[in-house]
């Protein structure tokens, strides 16, 4: 079945037991949202100097931006910034793919669990929600470092 | 198959409607649950369009050649089609928009920039509801922030009526304007038009009706609403989109000043100023939706045939259904009123905790298409505690079948994501 490609095991996972969720302290905090169905999530980041030292939030919304938002907090907590900007990249690629990229073996070293979300991007109407936990990480990093190290826009 | 008393000849409704027969997914049959989002068009309105553009094509009101006038004789006698449906006393009433937003955004600026008694400024209150569309709540919000006047609303009950309660603190002299939905497009509450209006002459308020959920699904008497205003749009009863209308009382659009300036609307220009033409034309700038009106003329002679009247009993069957078929599946919530009773087709609801994006999601998978989110009605979102919530709307040609449907695809989802 089609949906299956969407809702992999390791997304309905996350979803089910989302890992680091929660708001702990931060040194940015910003609240993003998905107008076209509501998903909302409230995401704080904590550096010491160009490493992650915690991504943490609280959110509600479909399990495509719940799951994302756990995966996330799995790859970025503990990178050093460079490296998980490569991975928001990387991440972001794949879900602009409109399911027209087979995640190969260099691509999952770097994703991780986060190639399971290769199938939503069959699906443009859910991209956003997949995208929101990342968007939101991006943003609350250009405020934490004061844009220096992070542009506001990507996508 | 499920047989209701009410319901209409289905079978042969549905051949009107080419899209009906789409399937989607690998063969699956589509099941178009998604009506107050946009209905689908008959192929008598199909057919309209494109005899329109095939052989009357032309701009309107002016030229003298035979097309020109062919064209604007189809244009008028939609307008007079529409001043028919919504038994307008006159035909002048009628203002063809772009859709209901328009419609609605264009009462609210007729008003930001009227003289007395009608201007609204920092002295003056407007009044709408908790369970408004957003293009009935935003237009207002701009008219307060731009004029300083204060934007109040009546609240919901926990079983999603308006709370009328106070509405003597809510409605008072101040108030200039009360703008309100007579059927929900979230909650599928029929709002007490009564009520309201009685309150609102009281104290010499305008009052505009948002009659988008409600023109496409019952007999609709301008007259009998006693409002000042009435908006509607095409596109959710079976018209094309791009076409909306505002009927509006005469004597307010003679008194009203223009929103929109250009082509059309006027009287006589000069370099320093220009005079109006009478409505409608005075609120019609520009080259109109020309066949789009032709096609919501279509449409109307579509409705009629049938019977706005056995449309309802139709729909007020099918909900009557639903409400009880829907109630027996497990966790389950309506939002909304939970019988049929002073309803229209729309009902909203959330399936335990699984969100409403994930359920959406497999019942298209299974061909059924019904909407998610909140419905361009956050706040009603808000009132009642959900981040958003599925929605399957009937119209004409919906059929039990396709409730059972939904209730089969309801079961999928609570196994899939059990």
């Amino acid at each position: 079945m089609k949906l299956d490609s969407m809702y992999q095991e390791v997304i309905l996972d996350h979803y089910k037991h989302p890992h680091g969720r929660g708001l702990r302290d931060g040194d940015a905090e910003v609240h993003h949202v998905n107008p076209t169905c509501g998903d909302e999530i409230t995401l704080r980041v904590r550096y010491d100097g160009t490493k992650i030292e915690d991504v943490s939030y609280e959110g509600q919304g479909c399990s495509i931006s719940q799951a994302s938002a756990s995966v996330l907090n799995d790859l970025l907590v503990g990178k050093d910034l460079a490296d998980a900007q490569k991975i928001q990249e990387t991440f972001l690629e794949l879900m602009q793919s409109k399911g027209k990229i087979e995640p190969d073996d260099a691509m999952e070293e770097v994703l991780e669990d986060a190639v399971a979300f290769a199938g939503v991007s069959k699906y443009p109407a859910r991209v956003k929600c997949a995208l929101l936990s990342w968007m939101a990480w991006k943003d609350a990093t250009a405020q934490a470092l004061g844009g220096a190290d992070a542009e506001r826009n990507t996508a | 198959m499920t047989q209701l008393p009410g319901l209409l000849d289905v079978e042969a409704i549905r051949k009107d409607f080419p899209i009906l027969d789409r399937q989607v997914h690998d063969g699956k049959k589509l099941v178009y649950l998604d009506n107050a989002a946009t209905s689908q068009k008959p192929r008598q309105v199909l057919d309209a369009l494109n005899e329109y553009y095939e052989r009357y094509n032309a701009n309107v009101h002016r030229g003298v050649h035979v097309l020109a006038e062919e064209a604007t004789a189809l244009y008028e006698g939609a307008r007079d089609k529409v001043a028919a449906f919504v038994n307008a006393p006159s035909r002048d009433e009628v203002i063809f928009t772009k859709n209901a937003s328009e419609s609605l955004n264009l009462v609210a600026n007729m008003l930001g920039w009227a003289d007395e008694p009608y201007r609204v400024d920092s002295e003056t209150e407007i009044v709408i509801t908790e369970m408004e569309h957003h293009s009935n709540i935003v237009p207002w919000q701009l008219l307060a922030q731009r004029t300083g006047a204060k934007l109040k609303w009546f609240g919901l009950t926990d079983d999603g009526r308006l709370d009328l309660s106070n509405i003597d603190e809510i409605i008072t002299e101040k108030t200039k304007i009360v703008s309100f939905v007579l059927v929900s497009n979230i909650l599928g509450t029929l709002n007490p038009v009564e009520a309201i209006v009685r309150r609102a002459q009281e104290v010499g308020a305008l009052v505009c009706i948002d009659a988008s959920q409600a023109a496409p699904h019952m007999p609709l008497d301008v007259q009998a609403l006693q409002a000042d205003f009435v908006a509607f749009t095409g596109h959710k009863m079976c018209g094309p989109t791009g076409i909306g209308v505002l009927w509006g009382r005469q004597e307010l659009l003679e008194d009203l000043p223009p929103f929109l300036g250009g082509g059309e609307m006027i009287e006589t220009v000069s370099m320093h100023s220009s005079t109006y033409a009478p409505a409608p034309h005075k609120f019609e700038a520009g080259t109109p939706p020309i066949a789009q009106a032709v096609g919501l003329g279509a449409a109307i002679d579509y409705l009629n045939s049938i019977g706005m009247d056995k449309i309802l009993a139709h729909e007020h069957a099918l909900t009557e259904y639903a409400v009880k078929k829907l109630g027996e599946v497990p966790d389950l919530r309506i939002i909304g009123p939970a019988t049929a009773e002073d309803r229209g087709a729309a009902i909203s609801f959330t399936l335990g905790d699984i969100h409403p994006h994930d359920v959406g999601q497999v019942l298209d998978e299974e061909g059924i298409a019904v909407r998610v989110g909140h419905h361009c009605a956050r706040p009603v979102c808000l009132r009642y505690g959900i981040p958003a919530t599925t929605r399957a709307s009937f119209y004409l040609y919906s059929t039990p079948a396709e409730i059972d449907a939904l209730v089969d695809g309801l079961e999928h989802v609570r196994n899939f994501f059990g």
